[in-house]
């Protein structure tokens, strides 16, 4: 196809023709990044937890003030918890990864003397069971025994006294976070500390087991320490069962606490998948709202390619006549118009992969987004190729309908 | 002259019913979404007590350990420990000031066979309420005295008072917060700043919700070891209980200083505290803030990226809507030069042209306006929807209601004015001569 009067005719028409060119780069632009963020969003939202996320259900009664039975409670109200029937584990926890509220960190060392920690943790804490019930899968090391447990009013008597045997000695860490202390190392056997000098042994590691909140400073990099919890504590109590079940054992578990003891407050009571939802809740509805401005972004600009199109075409109509009365064939007509559309979308996209360019940058700049991957800019660009296409349709098949008649027609 | 315009203008408009609309419905999705945006941007930068805001000050000192410091760029903790928060309180060099935390409580019910419920808390020193100005419905906050006391007194909100005892005046009654009791001194009015400034790091949300349920003496609470919400500790802790001692930061700290002069003495007073903190060897850093409340919110951040994210968009689109226009305008233009030729012939001036291009592009964004704040109002709709604290917050105000029709006009009249000026530079001679 010959380019020449392509570009001699769009010469006549400058002003309207940079306009267009201005609108595809500004869409192309817009539309590159915003897909990216859309990316962005569904990766934090795709992050793995680690834990059995579709059998479980949390339970969270209100503590009540420094209550010396919580222990005891807590004990029977775990051990009335697993004889419900469906219950195939159940076992106490400060805290659950991606789920809002409670949520407890810590630096962790490698050398007692060091004055900066080497990572904020988080430190998951429960009593035994804790990590089959949650569904952690235990990849190096064991388990922690029940002797290693400490209650955690204890622990937290023994930090006061500085008596550091009374606090637990053993550590199960992530493999992530083993990876960032000791990279490409073994973990098992080495020894982490917290706080003023507090050492802890590593005796196992689990594949993964992200953290609730803050997940900038490492979504991985959780530890679990054997220290028992109870209601007072703020603790949850979780229970394992069969994905189709756990609506039910949920209303069964909640009815079995309040007759336990009617005064209590349920303050939180849900499956992991819900808590999970909520704690992604506004990456998804950011995501929503990026789809929708790229859907009317893309229509817009295809409806003003649609617009300028037709009143070329009908501009040109004596042109075309007279090229058709010439021996131009339909297709010619046609293929005129979808190349000249081509030719302004291939400007728009160049100017527009620049600006994408550009704007990316500046959201690095202001929002801690990573670099856009190269591979948006030929994805956009057939994108925006396709959009032009297929506005460009209409009108130049219209184009092409012109009859040669029309060139000896007087106005 | 006008009227001839608009005659000309409408008439020219229904000729071409589609690419009016389609004018039309691009400038209204880009004014709808423009306008949805702002509105949340505004309502979330908004002055949370507009009377007051200028005389409000947030301190800060930092008593974190030298690593990592940087002179000048280090900026100091949110918070403040125990012992800070009350040096500044006792040494009474403002006219109000109270340190404040968050917390929360299982209120007792009033009637028997009702459950027991929790409430948000703030926990606080005597001069909260003059400070923030909040508004009482029935008696008054508590006393110096109480503070140092540690009475078991508290202020209630006003929905919570509905709540426990239908509204009547409770002033003087007792209720039961985690198993102890307390005598209501105050019960406040309606009260919910947005953002809940008071409490941007402690914890908690900072937008929506009707404000908080319960004051009680930040003492008191020691007292009862009602933990605040959120604890920031820089060295190792012995005694998480004795939070008075504790190397643990939860406190903010507001000031009231009603002028220049106030502000600077308090500055000075502040920055002598830390130097000598610094020479007593408990601090190693002598940083010191005083921001004033709007700037307090600036450096917190309070509108969230998203927000942002979601404004910087919609003005994107909004400039391509805008280019869509001047497109759509410039190209029908053009094929009007031929009736542009003949006016022009009959003696309408450069002007009446360029007046009755800039008329029509005026109406196109006045319907344009009139169907973004339809689409504004879907967007708000939207908005309210949506999971984040601020979402039912987002309503159309008077002002942004009057902001939509002068964007509407301005962009639809800079989207006129290229296609009116090219309309008005067609020389008429060779466009009769074509004919």
């Amino acid at each position: 196809m010959e380019l020449r009067p392509i570009f001699s005719t769009l010469r006549r028409h400058k002003t309207t023709a940079w306009l267009l060119i201005l609108e595809i780069a500004l869409t192309c632009a817009i539309v590159c990044n915003a897909v990216f963020l859309i990316g962005q969003r569904l990766q934090r939202m795709d992050l793995p937890s680690g834990i059995a996320e579709h059998e479980l259900v949390q339970i969270q009664l209100g503590p009540i003030g420094k209550n010396a039975d919580a222990k005891a409670q807590s004990a029977t109200d775990l051990a009335a918890l697993r004889q419900i029937a469906g219950v195939r584990q159940a076992a106490m926890t400060n805290q659950m990864p991606f789920s809002c509220c409670s949520d407890s960190t810590g630096s962790i060392m490698l050398d007692p003397h060091q004055q900066q920690g080497t990572a904020q943790v988080a430190e998951f804490m429960g009593g035994a069971g804790l990590l089959s019930t949650l569904g952690a899968e235990l990849v190096e090391g064991r388990d922690f025994q029940p002797s290693e447990y400490v209650d955690f009013d204890a622990a937290v008597q023994a930090l006061h006294d500085g008596n550091a045997r009374g606090l637990p000695q053993e550590i199960i860490l992530t493999r992530g976070l083993a990876e960032r202390l000791w990279p490409g190392q073994e973990a098992l056997g080495r020894t982490v500390y917290f706080g003023d000098a507090l050492p802890f042994r590593v005796i196992g590691v689990v594949a993964s087991l992200a953290r609730p909140k803050q997940l900038e400073q490492g979504v991985q990099y959780s530890a679990v320490l054997p220290i028992r919890m109870t209601v007072a504590d703020g603790s949850s109590y979780i229970l394992r069962t069969a994905p189709q079940d756990r609506e039910a054992i949920l209303k069964a578990a909640v009815a079995k606490l309040k007759q336990l003891d009617p005064n209590r407050v349920v303050l939180v009571k849900r499956t992991y998948d819900d808590a999970r939802r909520e704690y992604f809740a506004g990456d998804r509805a950011m995501a929503g709202i990026l789809v929708g401005v790229i859907l009317a972004l893309l229509t817009v600009t295809a409806l003003g390619i649609v617009g300028l199109a037709s009143f070329w075409v009908g501009q040109r109509r004596r042109t075309i006549g007279v090229r058709r009365a010439l021996g131009a064939t339909r297709g010619d007509i046609l293929h005129y118009f979808q190349a000249e559309n081509f030719l302004l979308a291939s400007f728009g996209i160049a100017l527009g992969m620049v600006l994408a360019y550009g704007i990316n940058l500046f959201l690095m700049l202001h929002y801690e987004l990573p670099r856009l991957p190269g591979i948006y800019f030929p994805v956009g660009a057939l994108v925006l190729w396709g959009i032009g296409q297929l506005a460009v349709l209409g009108p130049a098949l219209r184009a092409a309908n012109v009859p040669p008649v029309v060139a000896t027609r007087s106005v | 002259m006008f009227g001839y315009y608009l005659d000309l203008a409408l008439r020219s408009l229904k000729r071409h019913k589609v690419l009016t609309l389609l004018m039309v419905l691009s400038l209204a999705l880009g004014i709808g979404a423009c306008i949805t945006t702002t509105t949340v941007l505004r309502l979330l930068s908004g002055d949370p007590l507009p009377q007051k805001s200028g005389q409000l000050f947030y301190p800060q000192v930092d008593p974190n350990a030298k690593e990592g410091y940087i002179a000048g760029q280090t900026e100091p903790p949110a918070t403040m420990t125990y012992v800070d928060a009350m040096f500044l309180l006792h040494a009474h060099r403002a006219k109000r000031q109270a340190a404040v935390a968050l917390t929360s409580g299982k209120i007792a019910p009033q009637r028997a066979n009702e459950r027991p419920f929790y409430s948000d808390g703030v926990q606080t020193t005597a001069d909260f309420f003059g400070l923030f100005d909040a508004p009482f419905e029935y008696g008054s906050g508590w006393t110096a005295a109480d503070d140092e006391g540690g009475s078991q007194v508290i202020v209630i909100a006003g929905f919570l008072n509905q709540k426990l005892f239908g509204g009547a005046n409770s002033v003087g009654k007792t209720i039961r917060m985690n198993d102890h009791d307390f005598r209501i001194v105050g019960v406040l009015k309606p009260w919910s700043p947005q953002p809940r400034f008071y409490a941007l790091d402690l914890g908690g949300h900072d937008y929506g919700g009707d404000g908080d349920a319960m004051f009680l003496p930040l003492k008191t609470a020691m007292d009862l070891k009602m933990g605040p919400q959120d604890i920031e500790c820089y060295n190792a802790v012995t005694d998480v209980d004795n939070l008075a001692a504790a190397p643990c930061m939860w406190l903010g700290v507001w000031a009231e200083l009603p002028d220049q002069a106030a502000v600077a003495d308090y500055r000075t007073f502040l920055a002598n505290y830390a130097k000598q903190q610094v020479a007593q060897g408990r601090f190693s850093r002598d940083e010191t803030a005083l921001l004033d409340l709007m700037g307090w919110l600036r450096d917190q951040q309070v509108v969230p990226d998203d927000v942002r994210l979601q404004a910087g968009l919609a003005y994107g689109f909004l400039l391509i809507c805008v280019l869509n226009t001047v497109g759509l305008l410039l190209a029908k233009c053009l094929r009007r030069s031929r009736e542009i030729g003949v006016r022009r012939a009959l003696g309408a001036t450069r002007g009446a042209i360029f007046g009755q291009f800039m008329v029509e592009a005026g109406i196109v964004g006045l319907v344009g306006g009139v169907l973004g704040l339809c689409f504004a109002e879907l967007g708000l709709f939207g908005i309210r929807h949506q999971p984040a604290e601020y979402a039912s917050l987002a309503h159309l105000d008077l002002s942004m209601f009057l902001f939509t029709f002068v964007v509407a006009v301005m962009a639809s009249l800079v989207a006129g004015l290229l296609p009116a000026w090219r309309a008005c530079a067609v020389a008429p001679a060779p466009q009769l001569k074509a004919s």
